[in-house]
């Protein structure tokens, strides 16, 4: 009888974990997130564009991770997207009048939130929010600003040298 | 002519197989829900295919996972988009790596070790004594392992896959400084439900796959120790083969 | 399915000579009865026009060379295979027509000990013993209890309840067996060569325990074996199978008095006789004296 319920214990420890991992890979490998946020204290901001901000993304100061983007949505009052930042406790000295902005991590990499720091003696606390962002900048932009120029500069070299042109079908 | 009788008889002799086996596995499938009424037999059987496979599962994912880190950092780091490491490895081990290492390695280990032991039965005779106490062998002894084997390898496969996170984590954020939380927001980001779910579906085909084939080697063994010897061979061969073509085909499907 | 891969008797080898007919039972009297049986593996022809029947409260042995389907003809009684020409009635019923849950229905009455005793070796000695009523009843643990205890002790393995089937020895294991298979009071008790890899001691054991289920519990007991001098103790009444026929019938004194050659090579254990001693080959001297070096010398069946 006890090789039974010794039986039935590894068997219930294995189901558990395997029904652990399956509520893992749901929940925590999909951007359906169920559980992140854990201790530290939260901020708010809102941005004109967030781009393709996630949550989950890192929130960093000087290139340091003090945190996570714990909630984005958007705000019909104010036209923009109310982003929620989880920072953890011991970053508790963040000036009231730091701001901040969306940047893209590498070429191709996500985006995150870096925090500049202010100069203000008083400090962010729970619920705060910072005033001052920079909103994304969104890629399809940056590549059609670089594409006029390139053209208008392409237009430009056509009229000062057009028989360069034709001389070599 | 003798040569070509031989051939036809063993086409003969394939496709009388492979019909009896899926004939078998239809079988099984049909008393399966009958049998988890009799939750006891089930638990002993997701005991025997699923707690006793776990160390070497959980040791394989780990390692699957930290080579697919290192690798695959390595080849993000020439493009610059080491960031796009958490969504490689996560795609990879859910689409691929996951169920199908999981799957190979289940009929190496539990397979085997369903078919010696259904083969040994046969051997001494403790199947047909099943059968002469009114006792179905299929459906006292086939059918639960069976579907224990069926329920097994899907948590398996899931714990394999989370594992294989953590080890690929573990390269990619410990040892390459890759920033966790861009592995992981970008994974969250990439990550669709449906991506779990086709590792989750490709996970219970895999188990159909190999339990069935396990059981019916196990059950149609010559019940001798050499016959049953060859029978789990054959069940490391056959399973194989089902798991990477029944891969492909999945694959195929999906991508379509 | 097993069948033994010894070479098959020729059937001129088995001619019933001046051998005693096979005994008609009044068919009311008979709880098995097997009439124009025949079976065929492959090609071979196991049975041919078999007729047998087993009567009801006595202990019938079936003897016979090894090869000649002793077994086979335990797994058509029991239905394990079907025959392809014949009739075999148990109890009144033709097994032919049965459906499967008739035959299930109809194995509930029977209780099989097997060569080994073909203990289930996931599970202890007690829970063996349960296996049928667990399968087959509803009974209140507590009376499951009784039951296999009464029936352990019965063999005199009541205290090995709790050993596991690995445990035990060969003649432990087969006691085992037999507890289990009269758990459910069966009416026919069929015994697979019970005597085989036994000590003297397991054997009395077995022989005695064999005679007493049959008388105390108004058991028919069917018996395969070829130890004749074990079995011609205990049977009630003895047929010798050779080549798929019935060769001779009797009780075991008759049998031993018979003058039919293979019966008296059978019962004396003679080497030489209708069973030939040499496996067929090409004549001696010619093979040992060939000139072809390739031609295939198996040499073990020397003249001593």
């Amino acid at each position: 009888m006890r090789q039974t319920r010794s039986i039935e214990l590894a068997t219930g420890f294995f189901a558990a974990l395997g029904f652990a991992a399956l509520f893992f890979m749901v929940t925590q490998i999909t951007n359906r997130n169920l559980a992140f946020g854990d201790g530290g204290f939260r901020l708010e901001a809102d941005f004109d564009n967030v781009g393709s901000l996630k949550e989950g993304a890192p929130v960093s100061m000087s290139g340091v991770s003090i945190g996570r983007v714990e909630s984005v949505r958007y705000d019909q009052q104010t036209y923009k997207a109310h982003v929620v930042l989880r920072i953890q406790p011991q970053y508790n000295r963040i000036p009231e009048d730091s701001d901040a902005a969306i940047f893209t991590a590498g070429l191709l990499g996500g985006q995150y939130i870096g925090l500049q720091a202010g100069g203000a003696d008083t400090y962010l606390k729970e619920g705060g929010h910072i005033a001052m962002t920079q909103s994304a900048v969104v890629l399809e932009e940056l590549i059609s600003k670089f594409l006029f120029s390139f053209a208008d500069k392409e237009a430009q070299q056509k009229t000062t040298a057009p028989e360069t042109a034709t001389s070599n079908p | 002519m003798n040569l070509r009788i031989d051939r036809l008889g063993g086409l003969r002799g394939a496709l009388e197989k492979l019909g009896g086996y899926l004939l078998f596995s239809g079988r099984l499938l049909l008393a399966t829900p009958v049998a988890l009424l009799r939750p006891g037999l089930v638990v002993a059987q997701i005991y025997n295919a699923g707690a006793l496979s776990l160390a070497l599962i959980m040791f394989c994912g780990l390692f699957v996972g930290m080579v697919l880190g290192l690798q695959g950092a390595d080849l993000l780091q020439r493009f610059g988009a080491e960031e796009a490491l958490g969504p490689a490895a996560a795609l990879g081990l859910l689409k691929q790596l996951g169920p199908v290492m999981a799957a190979l390695l289940f009929a190496g280990r539990a397979g085997t070790a369903l078919t010696s032991e259904i083969g040994l039965m046969a051997a001494t005779d403790q199947l047909s004594a099943m059968e002469m106490m009114a006792v179905d062998p299929v459906r006292r002894v086939c059918v639960p392992r069976f579907a224990g084997a069926l329920l097994a390898l899907p948590l398996l496969t899931a714990i394999f896959i989370t594992i294989g996170l953590y080890g690929a984590q573990l390269v990619g954020v410990q040892l390459l400084g890759i920033d966790t939380g861009q592995f992981w927001s970008q994974m969250r980001s990439a990550v669709e439900l449906d991506d779990v779910a086709e590792g989750v579906v490709k996970s219970l085909f895999f188990a159909l796959a190999c339990a069935s084939i396990a059981v019916f080697e196990g059950f149609h063994a010559q019940p001798t120790a050499e016959g049953v010897g060859r029978a789990t061979t054959r069940t490391v061969v056959n399973s194989s083969i089902a798991v990477l073509l029944l891969n492909y085909v999945l694959t195929a499907f999906y991508l379509s | 399915m097993s069948l033994p891969s010894s070479p098959t008797a020729t059937p001129s080898a088995a001619d019933p000579g001046g051998a005693g007919v096979p005994v008609a039972a009044a068919p009311q009297d008979a709880i098995v009865s097997i009439a124009g049986l025949t079976y065929r593996v492959g090609r071979r022809t196991v049975f041919d026009g078999l007729d047998l029947s087993f009567r009801r409260g006595q202990i019938t042995a079936v003897m016979g060379p090894s090869g000649t389907g002793k077994t086979t003809l335990l797994k058509l009684i029991t239905g394990q295979v079907r025959p392809d020409k014949g009739q075999i009635l148990v109890e009144g019923q033709d097994l032919g027509q049965l459906s499967r849950s008739g035959l299930y229905a109809m194995r509930r009455r029977m209780g099989m000990l097997f060569q080994n005793g073909a203990l289930l070796t996931d599970l202890s000695v007690f829970e063996n013993v349960a296996f049928p009523l667990r399968e087959h009843t509803d009974l209140p643990e507590r009376l499951i209890r009784h039951v296999v205890l009464t029936k352990l002790h019965a063999v005199g393995l009541r205290g090995a309840a709790w050993l596991m089937p690995g445990e035990l020895s060969g003649g432990m294991a087969r006691r085992v067996a037999l507890a289990r298979a009269i758990v459910m009071d069966p009416a026919l008790l069929i015994y697979d060569e019970p005597f085989v890899g036994l000590d003297p001691i397991s054997l009395g054991v077995v022989l005695r325990l064999i005679r007493q289920m049959n008388d105390a519990l108004g058991i028919t007991s069917i018996v395969v074996s070829h130890d004749v001098q074990e079995i011609s103790a205990i049977a009630d009444c003895s047929y010798l199978l050779s080549g798929g026929r019935v060769v001779a019938s009797g009780r075991p004194e008759e049998l031993r008095s018979s003058q039919n050659e293979i019966v008296r090579q059978f019962m004396n254990g003679m080497a030489d006789g209708p069973v030939p001693f040499h496996f067929p080959a090409p004549d001696y001297a010619s093979q040992l004296l060939a000139r072809d070096p390739s031609a295939r010398i198996d040499g073990s069946e020397s003249t001593p």
